[in-house]
């Protein structure tokens, strides 16, 4: 494939490169988690990361204002799959809900499971 | 929740079904509860009124043009209207729900390949699912020295937000103004291309426009004739540099002097990326001028005038974006700033210098308070969400007519909707300036927010078609709107009788008559269902 002229059918999603951390992640974690890992990159992240101009960081920082809870999803210790599942298929209040020809079932389980992998109260999954 | 076609039984809904699980399998054809809720409105000023509520009868979800064209053929052979989305994240402008309630979404979000990019040529095809995030990382993984331009929210489609008339912010803002040939399949489930795409074996489809004869393409934004399956959009060569300044100019007055300079940068393309008409002084947190704006409801005065020099916040001010050699785009800013000095007491404020590709990973820390830094330079995100007006509760709709750049239009705007949200009873005029993405033109954009009350929501939906009503009558138009208004919006472009309207309806009559195309998009109604339109 020419640099000039990419002819192809390579569907985007298939076209995802695994960032440098995300390769080490799936050494270290079960593949389910890595992929949720990449769903999360994927699908989240632009709104949930950390750091400022994140709509859904802003939102829940101002939501637990005077808690110790973290604004930041990726590091929250209370999440169940079932909440993540539940809460990306209807959405609350200004985030939208998401559809299967967007996250597939299979996608949102692994997001769900990388999201809660961090619950004590939940069976390990690493 | 599901909500069957007019006039389509149960039972041959059934068969139906059956036929387009046969096209793209049972997984594709969605019907629950659950998935029929993923179509709706994200955003519905219908909140908390399920009745009126524009619930979808299910989804569709094909990944290649000929299931398209199935599935079409199978729509005109049940009388099933189909509601093409690429990505149905158009929020508050409708997301991914139906004007009509019954009607099929044809989601195309898994036709998402990009099929070709041209670097030299600077170009690229692609399908309907491809979003901008999609399209970004294409462009980053495949080393491709190009910009895409990108909307606000970086999660729409380039075909859709294009279909939609949507904007951004680099030269190819204007976005449908940016396609370059298009693959449509037709309400026979016919398949048409445009321009130079008709030529068989032609390479000249994505660059030029016309072919020979009519380039029928614009017929296919904001329409129902067509589901467009594929289009070419101009890219630009990813420049060597970007700059952003910032222009102010002090006194109330100085907005007539100001938008006639700007107009005629923006017209020879001095200035050529989006920008924002914003309010300093009118805007700032200082308790002291926010006393004084009060005080004078929001109208210059002789207070703020005086607040205005003793604190330096000048009435008027915007932020413009230069993209290209770093001699080319220094010349254009000493040349805006020159033109623009002709304004007494205007100001000029460096920002951001940014090369190319050295500096994309620091266009994030550097943003300095402008939500769409990124957007900007070519990076889509979804910023534009913690941005003024972005939804607290349940979304908004938006009430964004347009008008002509000029001073007199802007204060003539204001003056009347001002009026208009006083006597409507929508509490402080919340209008959040001026945004100029279509050559000599600004934008009003008005937020209209959606609560948990649905009571409250009626009320929103006829104050925003009251709005839109009074604003025709002074001869401003939509360039854009929900669902729940594109009758209101077509109404208003009247013209000897709604010749406009009544063209279109005459296409739509004779390209779709079965009506299975989008019922109701933009107040174009297929003559079986024309009793349902509102205005």
């Amino acid at each position: 494939m020419s640099r000039a002229l990419l002819v192809g059918t390579i569907g985007v999603t298939a076209a995802l490169v695994l960032a440098t951390s995300l390769v080490a992640l799936a050494q270290s974690t079960t593949p389910t988690i890595a992929t949720g890992h990449e769903v999360f990159e994927r699908w989240c992240a632009p709104c949930h990361a950390a750091g400022a101009f994140h709509a859904g960081t802003a939102g829940l920082q101002v939501k637990y204002r005077g808690s110790t809870e973290t604004p930041v999803l990726e590091k929250r210790t209370d999440l169940t799959p079932t909440f993540v599942t539940v809460t990306v298929r209807h959405g609350v209040n200004a985030m939208p809900q998401f559809r299967k020809t967007e996250i597939t079932d299979a996608q949102l389980q692994a997001v769900a499971d990388y999201l809660s992998r961090n619950n004590p109260r939940l069976p390990s999954r690493n | 929740m599901q909500k069957l076609p007019p006039g389509v039984s149960a039972a041959d809904f059934q068969t139906a079904l059956g036929r387009l699980r046969d096209v793209v399998g049972g997984d594709w054809v969605l019907t629950s509860d659950e998935d029929i809720g993923t179509y709706l409105d994200a955003y519905t000023p219908f909140r908390g009124d399920p009745s009126d509520e524009y619930v979808p009868s299910g989804a569709v979800a094909p990944t290649e043009v000929s299931q398209v064209q199935q599935i079409v053929r199978i729509a005109n052979d049940h009388r099933i209207p189909l509601w093409p989305v690429s990505t149905g994240r158009n929020l508050g402008y409708g997301g991914s729900a139906p004007r009509l309630s019954g009607t099929m979404v044809l989601d195309l979000k898994r036709m998402n390949r990009v099929l070709e990019v041209n670097e030299p040529r600077a170009y690229a095809l692609v399908e309907p699912g491809v979003s901008y995030f999609d399209f970004y990382r294409y462009l980053r993984d495949h080393k491709l020295k190009l910009w895409m331009d990108c909307p606000d929210p970086g999660w729409g489609s380039l075909i859709g937000n294009a279909m939609d008339h949507g904007v951004g912010h680099t030269p190819f803002r204007d976005h449908f103004r940016s396609i370059c040939g298009m693959e449509v399949v037709l309400p026979s489930g016919d398949l048409l291309r445009t321009g130079a795409g008709a030529l068989p074996g032609g390479k000249q489809w994505n660059t030029f426009h016309y072919g020979y004869g009519p380039d029928v393409s614009q017929l296919f934004g904001q329409a129902n004739f067509g589901i467009v399956t594929k289009a070419g959009f101009w890219l630009l060569p990813e420049p060597e540099a970007s700059r952003s300044d910032q222009i102010f100019v002090p006194r109330h007055e100085d907005i007539h002097a100001f938008l006639d300079i700007m107009s005629s940068l923006v017209a020879d393309f001095t200035i050529d990326s989006s920008w924002s008409l914003d309010n300093p002084l009118m805007t700032s947190p200082d308790p002291q001028v926010r006393a004084a704006v009060a005080r004078s409801d929001g109208e210059p005065s002789a207070e703020l005038d005086q607040l205005s020099r003793d604190k330096g916040l000048p009435y008027w001010g915007t932020r413009v974006y230069f993209h290209g050699a770093p001699a080319v785009i220094d010349a254009k800013w000493e040349y805006a700033k020159r033109r623009i000095s002709a304004i007494p007491g205007a100001t000029f404020k460096t920002g951001n210098y940014f090369h190319f590709p050295r500096d994309y990973d620091r266009v994030e820390e550097g943003m300095d308070g402008d939500t769409f830094a990124k957007e900007a330079v070519d990076i889509p995100s979804l910023s534009v969400f913690t941005g003024p007006g972005a939804s607290r509760g349940h979304g908004h709709i938006f009430f964004s007519p347009i008008i002509s750049m000029s001073g007199e239009e802007l204060l003539r705007a204001r003056k009347v909707l001002k009026q208009a949200y006083r006597d409507l009873g929508m509490g402080p005029y919340n209008g959040l300036g001026g945004w100029a993405w279509f050559r000599c033109n600004l934008i009003l954009l008005h937020v209209l927010p959606i609560t948990g009350n649905p009571e409250q929501n009626a009320r929103m939906r006829e104050i925003g078609k009251q709005l839109i009503k009074i604003a025709a009558e002074h001869g401003w138009g939509e360039y854009r709107t929900p669902p729940v208004f594109m009758d209101e919006v077509m109404a208003g472009y009247s013209f000897n009788n709604h010749a406009s309207l009544r063209f279109l309806e005459s296409i739509k009559d004779t390209l779709d008559p079965n009506g299975v195309i989008a019922p109701g998009r933009s107040g174009i109604w297929p003559k079986r269902l024309r009793e349902r339109r509102d205005a």
